[in-house]
């Protein structure tokens, strides 16, 4: 497994500009990932999933990643965090 | 025959144009029992795969007229349709309930709605629309029904809805779109907002406007007085056009006033400022000419979200707002929490009389670790422009003492720090209790400003739960025994070389306006859209002649006749 956390940064937590890139990016993947908030976890390939964290600016997020191309996935999601402006 | 619907006037000006009914079909989906579920789950990917081309195309649509951030939203929409957590339950559904797909579909859909629409969060709650969007397309297509096209609007049209959400303005050309007409929402809907930026006429709320309007009907949105006259005769059709020629006459000779200040017409300075709730609003503030900012409310920094905003957020928020207004005057009101409004994760227990009870400064002289967090925030941020701090709630000197000296321990800390603060920065308080009007003249001794907050003042003078409409003719903005507390701030003040203000709703309200400046006001705060209107009728008022009719009004023995003199005498 892999995993990494992210502190969200951008102004309005993770709306939904910024999770359906995160969902585009992980659903290229064929590892389960998933997205752990407030001892909340869901699929990162769920957009509604996501969304119904209602993460907000300065929120800890972790994201682990399970299969044979996790080590892409979490280089690929933390790209997309950088891109963003997500977090860091 | 006219039919007139009454609702929210969400957004001001008159649009006259044909309807266009946006009303989503009538399903009638029923459970049904099925011998097959492999023809259901065949179904099921037909119906997803062809709403997905749809979307597919209004995404690019979308993306071609309207460019690529209003075409986002279908981008998020389109997940949906693939997204596992969704599509998955519909087919364990299908499969374990032996239930035909459209139900299936309906129920998954109805518990996420449910789900977000319960969230502490207004822009979640929100995404419950996107949901509901989805899946009116999704149903569309496994029944074969086919669904107003907003892309094919062509002509000038009033957006007749239920609601207007955001996919459905993502897909209009805004340039054929004269109003909206919605039966659901208020003044903060998408649909109010959105009408406001697009500077079109809205009437929100309305309940029934889909039900009695039909499509292309001619209809009159009075976005001023909240109507929605349908099918209005030639004799309305005129009345209405001339009212939307007085109100577009009236509004350019109010953009006229954007970059002037505002001077009475006896010479007498007057500073109109505008009321926000977040960064965001300094646009319209800007856009409006505001002199100033009379009351940022930082509360919405602490809403809608699970814990507690950190030092850096606050401070980015304010140095945002204080940046933005280039050296203009900002007042920030500190945490103003309590009362009707809850932070859920402070826990706070529930209280018999909230409004008299544990609130604003109150709650933060007790929770002072968090009140240091706000005030260093505001403190850091004080460089980068005219920053007032204004307390909330004071009752007593006491209050205001230790507040101020909190104030002062963490800008000594800061500056320990090596950490710059404003050499000068004024230190005032909100007027809401009326002890701090009848011991003016002692405050005005050591606070730097005053600000009115007349809704409160007004329901703590009247002992009136401004919350409870059994006692609502208690609110008496006009009340002699209000104007002699309002009288006694500004006369206190004055004498202190202080200023006094205002910024609860009286302030931009057109009857109140002249009154005001004849006690001698020195700062109104109101909405931003209220502002050129008022700097308008400031230019043709004379301080001087208003302050006998003003001081005559107080003299009043009721409410209504305070208010029948100020109609009579005060307004020109």
């Amino acid at each position: 497994m892999t995993e990494k956390t992210f502190e969200i940064i951008n102004e309005s937590g993770l709306h939904a500009r910024p999770v359906t890139a995160l969902v585009q990016a992980a659903s290229r993947f064929a590892s389960t990932i998933e997205l752990e908030y407030n001892n909340k976890k869901v699929n990162l390939k769920s957009i509604m999933g996501v969304m119904s964290l209602a993460v907000a600016k300065g929120g800890i997020v972790r994201i682990t990643a399970k299969g044979e191309d996790e080590t892409e996935a979490i280089a690929a999601i933390e790209s997309v965090m950088q891109n963003e402006g997500l977090g860091a | 025959m006219a039919r007139i619907v009454e609702g929210i006037a969400a957004s001001a000006g008159i649009a006259i144009a044909r309807a266009f009914l946006l009303k989503s079909p009538d399903f009638h989906i029923e459970r049904k029992t099925i011998g097959s579920a492999k023809r259901e789950m065949v179904r099921l990917a037909a119906a997803l795969e062809e709403a997905k081309q749809e979307l597919e195309s209004v995404k690019q649509r979308a993306q071609a007229k309207l460019g690529e951030d209003k075409a986002a939203i279908f981008a998020a929409h389109l997940l949906v349709l693939q997204d596992p957590e969704f599509i998955g339950p519909i087919q364990n559904k299908i499969r374990e309930e032996n239930i035909n797909v459209e139900f299936a579909v309906r129920e998954v859909a109805n518990m996420y709605i449910g789900m977000f629409e319960q969230l502490d969060n207004e822009y979640m709650k929100e995404r419950a629309a996107d949901i509901r969007d989805v899946t009116q397309r999704l149903l569309a297509h496994l029944l074969g029904v086919k669904l107003a096209d907003l892309q094919a609007i062509s002509e000038e049209v009033i957006i007749v809805a239920e609601d207007v959400t955001p996919s459905d303005t993502a897909q209009m050309d805004t340039r054929y779109v004269k109003g909206f007409a919605t039966d659901i929402g208020g003044r903060t809907s998408h649909s109010a907002i959105m009408a406001r930026s697009l500077e079109i006429p809205a009437v929100v709320g309305t309940k029934q406007v889909t039900e009695a309007v039909e499509p292309n009907m001619w209809i009159v949105v009075d976005g001023l007085d909240g109507n929605v006259i349908i099918n209005p005769t030639d004799e309305e059709l005129e009345a209405y056009r001339k009212k939307q020629a007085q109100y577009e006459a009236q509004r350019a000779t109010w953009a006229k006033l954007v970059n002037e200040k505002t001077v009475t017409a006896d010479g007498v300075r007057i500073e109109l400022a505008a009321n926000i709730g977040t960064p965001e609003d300094i646009e319209s503030v800007l856009k409006n000419g505001a002199e100033g900012i009379g009351l940022y409310r930082t509360e919405f920094l602490y809403m809608g979200r699970t814990q507690l905003p950190s030092e850096e957020e606050q401070y980015n928020a304010y140095k945002t707002v204080l940046e933005k207004m280039d050296g203009k005057p900002v007042v920030i009101r500190t945490l103003d929490i309590g009362g009707d409004k809850e932070l859920p994760y402070l826990n706070m227990p529930k209280e018999l009389n909230p409004f008299l009870g544990f609130r604003a400064i109150r709650l933060c002289l007790e929770m002072q670790d968090m009140f240091r967090v706000q005030l260093r925030a505001l403190l850091r941020a004080s460089m980068f422009g005219n920053l007032k701090i204004m307390f909330p709630m004071i009752a007593t000197l006491e209050e205001f003492r230790q507040a101020k000296q909190i104030v002062e321990e963490e800008k000594a800390k800061l500056i320990a720090e090596g950490i710059s603060v404003a050499g000068r920065i004024e230190i005032g308080i909100m007027v809401e209790v009326p002890a701090i009007a009848l011991l003016a003249d002692v405050f005005a001794k050591e606070v730097d400003f005053f600000s009115i907050g007349t809704n409160d003042l007004i329901q703590y003078t009247m002992a009136a739960d401004r919350m409870n409409e059994k006692v609502s003719y208690l609110y008496q903005p006009y009340h002699p025994a209000l104007l002699r507390l309002i009288d006694m701030v500004i006369q206190a003040a004055h004498k202190e070389g202080k200023w006094a203000g205002m910024c609860g709703e009286m302030a931009g309200d057109p009857v109140a306006i002249p009154l005001l400046l004849g006690l001698g006001l020195d700062e109104f705060s109101m909405s931003a859209s209220s502002i050129l209107q008022a700097r308008n009728m400031m230019k043709k008022l004379s301080r001087e002649e208003l302050e006998a009719h003003a001081r005559k009004a107080m003299t009043m023995s009721t409410g209504e006749e305070a208010v029948r003199y100020v109609k009579q005498w005060l307004i020109p």
